[in-house]
């Protein structure tokens, strides 16, 4: 049983100087056999064993991670969390992980530190006008916070936004979600890892998955570097690798893995309180609570998986936000990295079945699958307990790139992709 | 970030190519009698390899012409250019 995290609790462990915290997880080595094995100990990965356990009784699972838990894309994204998709499909999916983020600090007993600062997305020509226009009707039926402001309302929820109307490209307006904004990364992948370990889930660090080993058309377990452990349902959510593990199993995905990039500024005082996206011109920004702008942008577009990309995009992106935002011109960078995404070609994502019985991927979140973290959880927790998809993610399966039913979210979702 | 040496135009910075995607897929002879399933794995189905991959590049502030390239996705290191229509050199 885990100790409750409370200001008593921190206060009893600041008298022994903080040397007798119980420990977050095990550190378990691999049993012979589960009844399912996650394949990617990231917030996807983690929040799915996490739901298996806790909604559908399937305490003998394992996580396999081969570097360390939240050591992936959980701890290189930017945190931005909204669920303003246009279409149907997608709103039903990122507004699920949206309800569930509203109360996940106080259902993990661990602060994710989740701020619904608002997301602004900016329109800088008449097309853009038009179409955040119509994504905010359809998010509104859809039942999802937005409105749609003019440019004099945009300089007033973000006074330092150049709103000039000689810049490069002018601001014409923005879209706001309120109930948007952003969380602590990692605590979600810890938060995540110490409740499933509470429920008896193994997760096993430093095991790197070697082969999928299947009899006929149904998986029998898997080979790893801790050797060989045996299943019946292995589900695998390793964002930018996922054509690696599919490939283990003679698979093919359509997915392009790709550089991601993001940087952030050195620590100033509270300048920015909302996240601010720019479609049109590519750049995003938001700042930490430790004060530092968080920055992000689109892809490199050529496959690699390097988690380097080219100095040109961040030279774009830091282009953009000088212009929108003149007062950043003296700032400097702290850190730059890069991250591997893993893109569908409609830029939405696979919770599927496949077509070897008891091998689910979850991939194909592209450049935004942090905001989606325990609604995906959730919902493929549902699709490997009860190998049906649940209704929100029965769009999103592989089926899709043969019936020709896409879910069509490029350039549509207001996303910097 | 790197460098590509265009077989038109020379040594340049990538920066001016614009990446294809993978090289050798072939379009369907006889379109019509395709299934669904091998339309999916025409357009859609990718091998997004991580190591050697076969791939198309374009010089698109450049010469504009399309040519291949063998590089590996894992280092991106370039292994070999070669135009349009050749076969690839032997690994």
């Amino acid at each position: 049983m885990k100790n409750k995290y409370s200001i008593f609790s921190l206060f009893k462990n600041a008298l022994s100087y903080h040397e007798n915290w119980q420990r977050a997880w095990k550190d378990p080595a691999p049993k012979k056999e589960y009844d399912a094995v996650i394949v990617g100990g990231g917030g996807h990965g983690l929040a799915t064993a996490y739901y298996l356990a806790k909604k559908h009784n399937m305490q003998n699972i394992a996580v396999l991670e081969k570097g360390w838990i939240g050591g992936g894309n959980t701890g290189r994204n930017t945190t931005i969390i909204r669920s303003n998709y246009l279409w149907d499909a997608s709103a039903g999916l990122y507004d699920h992980a949206l309800k569930i983020w509203e109360g996940l600090s106080q259902e993990l007993n661990y602060n994710v530190m989740f701020s619904q600062r608002g997301v602004m997305n900016l329109a800088h020509n008449l097309q853009d006008v038009r179409d955040l226009k119509r994504r905010t009707h359809a998010n509104r039926l859809n039942g999802i916070d937005a409105v749609y402001l003019n440019t004099e309302e945009v300089k007033k929820f973000c006074p330092i936004i150049n709103t000039s109307q000689d810049i490069r490209y002018p601001v014409l307006g923005g879209t706001l979600q309120r109930r948007a904004g952003t969380a602590r990364h990692d605590a979600v992948a810890w938060g995540y890892a110490r409740g499933a370990d509470e429920m008896g889930v193994d997760i096993i660090q430093n095991c790197e998955v070697k082969a999928i080993k299947r009899n006929g058309d149904t998986v029998e377990g898997i080979e790893t570097t801790k050797g060989f452990i045996k299943t019946k349902k292995i589900g695998v959510v390793a964002a930018g690798h996922s054509s690696v593990v599919a490939n283990m199993a003679g698979l093919r995905l359509p997915l392009e893995s790709k550089p991601l990039q993001a940087l952030v500024s050195e620590p100033v005082k509270p300048i920015i309180d909302t996240v601010v996206m720019s479609n049109a011109v590519h750049a995003y920004v938001s700042q930490s609570d430790k004060g530092e702008l968080v920055i992000g942008a689109g892809t490199d577009d050529y496959v690699s998986y390097t988690q380097k990309g080219s100095h040109q995009i961040v030279e774009g992106t830091l282009n953009a936000i000088l212009e929108l935002y003149p007062i950043f011109s003296r700032m400097r960078m702290l850190r730059q990295w890069g991250g591997i995404v893993d893109i569908c070609p409609d830029a939405s994502p696979i919770l599927s079945k496949t077509s070897i019985k008891g091998l689910y991927f979850n991939c194909g979140w592209g450049t935004g699958g942090f905001k989606a973290t325990p609604g995906s959880g959730d919902l493929f927790a549902h699709t490997i307990a009860n190998d049906e998809p649940h209704k929100l993610n029965a769009a999103f399966n592989l089926n899709r790139f043969v019936s020709g039913d896409l879910v069509d979210e490029h350039g549509a979702a207001a996303v910097a992709h | 970030m790197f460098l590509i040496n265009c077989p038109y135009c020379g040594e340049r910075d990538q920066q001016e190519f614009k990446a294809g995607g993978e090289a050798h897929i072939q379009r369907p002879r006889q379109p019509t009698e395709l299934s669904d399933d091998e339309w999916a794995e025409y357009l859609f189905m990718r091998k997004n390899i991580k190591g050697v991959q076969f791939e198309r590049w374009n010089h698109a502030h450049g010469c504009r012409k399309w040519f291949n390239m063998i590089r590996d996705t894992s280092n991106d290191e370039i292994k070999a250019i070669y135009k349009m229509g050749e076969k690839p050199p032997a690994q």
